[in-house]
């Protein structure tokens, strides 16, 4: 039984956690909840003894009995893993690219127990099992590389478990993930902890994964818990007015834009597109593979219309995004942007200038070394700079809602939602006709993604925009598009008014996501 | 962080500022023999002694300082600026062939040992420091062009290169405007390294007789020449490798700390 009583740290003078206490019983999942900030993962990394330098704790983490914040460095790195096992974030990043998974599942049994290699790799198999990766198709010499993000986060679980903790803190585990894997992953977690009994501390800001998966929920807010409960209880009546927000927020449906698509020759017209990869040779001489990333789509998209294009990783709709955007070339088919063809380092600026773009991570779309001013500014270099840019660019960011002295400042000084308003405001400054949203409110917090789904659903309205909204997540589509594509191994396999295919699915890839997509308590789909 | 770019700033301005100084004066003409003044050891007159000719060994050094520092300076400037653009475009043309012509033709040069080759051009165009500083140039483009291939690859898979292109910007422009900026720092740290190599390859030619020709003073001469007298008067070899030493280490800290000076993302942090 693990525990954390009265704990506060500070790093520098500044406090971060704020009499912070959780009880993490065996067997049960422990759902933590907040923005981010809030105090959610440095709460985790107390309890793993990983406070970054200058942090001073006060307080008690208690693993039977004993303090585990009094214990000195070694101390704490012989029960990390035997005794607390972590699953982070980025499955991409988590495992040693250069080590097998089974050297990497193995390693912690070794260092632990000096087990003998043959023995620890003989334990690593069943872990591996365990985690729903069978030796027939995922033997312990594969690299990382060779297995998908869902598998990689299988083999991080496995390695987390490998040594039967007693307590196991999953910070994020399915964030990077889309939804059916996600469900496979909460699926896998539940079953764990039902199975050996280990206690699960799950930090997430998606309240539907909390709420369709823990058995106790603490809401923290400014390094505090505000209110802790049951699950079911908080959901169906939350005490403290931040977890009203946050549930309000997450239940949040934009206003739907009053402006239906325009009639009219369509802006984007996808005729037959396809693309394919070479696939590495299996043997040498062996005949070069393909994969068909784009696979003959079509579709067309009305000025003005919402539509959202949804899929598992992998089904090739970044690609498809790519291509759309003219960074990829076409191989078969064409792509008609306002009736004029896309031809990928080809084309007139003015025809680009119909298209622009909002990625999906708010860290990685800008220049760290650009100002505000300069990066919202880049797409005026399709038209010609006009003579009131800066005006322009004042006006661009006021209509996201960041005031005009955001201009002078560095893309680091501002947070994720404040980056993907910045994003938005760039994509606008040219007055493109279609808007690709790339994901673009996936690594947003609750509230924060409510704010920029409104700002988007306005936009749209007083503009007459036309958004292709690209996305695993289900409920952001439903909210804001009134059409979806649903895509499936490089083909469009559901094409309909987004009611319909969400309520309704008809094809098997859509029902998949449909049957994934988490709820929160209370809420029918 | 600070700190080192102030004493790595130091150490190069008194290598510099000796360097312009000794244009203009230097305490003894450092070609004047004095045999009857022959290897004295620091002191009030010749304050850090006379070689084995009796030349006074600051205004050497002083001297010597401009040879050895433009030479390095020239060498770097060749290699950087014919490395830097093949790195460039070969990472804007990732894959295809003009990025596989300009890594093998790297990979060419990489195969000759540096110091040979060196050799080898200048006994063949003979020793001069002009030809010393070209010889170590023409090695030090494959580095600089392995270098910014390697650190601006990563950057054309990022958004805001994919935002740049979707703004209708070109290889060319990007390259310029978001990698050059983006990479400039791991470059200059590169170029700091490869300066100091240029001082000790200078000093190295030098030493062999094919860089700077008697009676040019240089670093590497001067260390040449103490070699059979390192016991008779060790201070005539001594001075000038804690010379080069403090001047290498004060171009690698200069650059690191130019590096985190100029990130306005380190900047904040440390506000």
């Amino acid at each position: 039984m693990i525990g954390v009583e009265r704990l506060s740290v500070a790093i520098g003078g500044r406090p971060v956690l704020d009499d912070v206490s959780l009880a993490l019983p065996p067997g049960r999942i422990t759902g933590l909840v907040g923005e981010s900030g809030s105090g959610k993962s440095m709460t985790a990394l107390a309890i793993m003894g990983l406070l970054p330098d200058g942090a001073r704790a006060t307080g008690r983490v208690d693993l039977d009995g004993r303090d585990l914040l009094a214990l000195d460095d070694r101390r704490m790195s012989d029960l990390r893993g035997r005794r607390i096992g972590m699953i982070f974030q980025e499955p991409m990043t988590a495992l040693n690219p250069l080590m097998t998974i089974g050297d990497q599942v193995a390693e912690v049994l070794i260092r632990h127990h000096g087990m003998a290699r043959d023995a620890a790799a003989t334990v690593a198999r069943l872990r591996l099992d365990r985690v729903g990766l069978p030796g027939a198709r995922f033997p312990l010499g594969l690299f990382p590389h060779e297995l998908s993000g869902g598998q990689r986060q299988r083999v991080a679980i496995a390695m987390a478990i490998a040594d039967a903790p007693d307590v196991l803190i999953a910070d994020e585990p399915t964030t990077a993930l889309d939804v059916t894997t996600q469900a496979q992953i909460m699926d896998l977690l539940r079953g764990l902890v039902a199975d050996e009994g280990m206690a699960l501390l799950l930090i997430t800001h998606d309240l539907a994964v909390v709420g369709s998966t823990a058995d106790r929920v603490a809401v923290m807010q400014g390094g505090r818990i505000v209110e802790e409960g049951a699950t079911a209880d908080l959901f169906r009546a939350p005490g403290h007015p931040h977890t009203r927000a946050l549930l309000a927020a997450a239940r949040h449906r934009p206003a739907r834009a009053q402006a239906p698509a325009l009639p009219g020759p369509p802006i984007l017209r996808v005729e037959r597109a396809t693309r394919s990869y070479a696939l590495p040779r299996r043997a040498p001489f062996a005949p070069t593979g393909h994969l068909r990333a784009v696979d003959d789509v079509s579709f067309s998209m009305q000025p003005g219309e919402s539509v959202g294009l949804v899929g598992e990783s992998g089904c090739g709709k970044s690609t498809l995004t790519r291509m759309i955007l003219g960074l990829d070339p076409v191989q078969g088919g064409r792509i008609l942007l306002d009736g004029q063809p896309v031809v990928a380092g080809r084309m007139p600026g003015a025809l680009r200038a119909r298209v622009q773009v909002v990625f999906q991570d708010p860290f990685g779309s800008f220049d760290p070394r650009w100002t505000v001013e300069r990066l919202v500014a880049e797409p005026f270099h399709l038209t010609g700079r006009p003579r009131d840019w800066q005006d322009q660019v004042a006006a661009a960011l006021a209509e996201v809602g960041l005031p005009a002295d955001a201009m002078r400042r560095h893309i680091h000084q501002f947070s994720g939602g404040q980056r993907q308003r910045i994003a938005i405001a760039r994509a606008l400054i040219i007055r493109p006709r279609l808007i690709v949203l790339d994901e673009a409110v996936s690594a947003l917090d609750v509230q924060v993604r409510a704010q920029v789904l409104d700002l988007l659903s306005r936009l749209r309205e007083s503009h007459g925009i036309a958004w292709l909204f690209i996305s695993h997540d289900l409920s952001v589509v439903r909210s804001i598009t009134d059409r979806v594509l649903v895509m499936d191994r490089g083909r469009i396999v559901e094409d309909g008014p987004t009611r319909r295919v969400l309520d309704a699915p008809e094809s098997a890839a859509a029902r998949r996501l449909v049957a994934a997509m988490p709820r929160m308590p209370g809420e029918t789909s | 962080m600070k700190a080192g770019l102030i004493a790595g700033g130091a150490l190069a301005a008194v290598a510099l500022g000796a360097a312009a100084l000794s244009l203009a004066w230097t305490p003894f003409d450092p070609t004047a023999m004095s045999v009857a003044a022959r290897l004295q050891p620091p002191g009030a007159v010749h304050w850090l002694g006379t070689d084995h000719l009796g030349r006074d060994i600051l205004s050497m050094l002083m001297a010597g300082a401009r040879t050895s520092l433009g030479v390095a300076v020239l060498a770097v400037a060749i290699g950087a600026g014919a490395g830097v653009p093949l790195g460039l475009a070969a990472a804007a043309m990732r894959g295809r062939w003009l990025d596989d012509a300009i890594m093998r033709g790297n990979d060419l040069i990489f195969a000759f040992p540096s110091l040979v080759i060196a050799i080898l051009i200048t006994a063949a165009l003979g020793p001069s420091a002009a030809n010393a500083m070209v010889a170590i140039g023409i090695f030090n483009i494959p580095v600089f062009a392995r270098v910014t291939r390697a650190a601006a690859l990563p950057l054309w898979t990022l958004d805001y290169v994919r935002a740049a292109q979707v703004a209708g910007k070109r290889a060319p422009r990007i390259s310029a405007e978001h990698i050059l900026p983006n990479i400039a720092g791991t470059l200059i740290v590169q170029a700091t390294i490869q300066f100091s190599l240029g001082i000790l390859a200078e000093a190295g030619l030098s030493y062999v007789g094919l860089g700077a020709q008697p009676p040019t003073p240089s670093w590497g001469r001067m260390l040449a020449e103490a070699q059979t007298m390192v016991t008779l008067a060790p201070h005539v070899a001594i001075v000038p490798g804690i010379v080069i030493v403090l001047t290498v280490l004060g171009l690698n800290l200069l650059g690191d700390g130019l590096r985190d000076a100029l990130d306005p993302r380190l900047k904040a942090r440390a506000a």
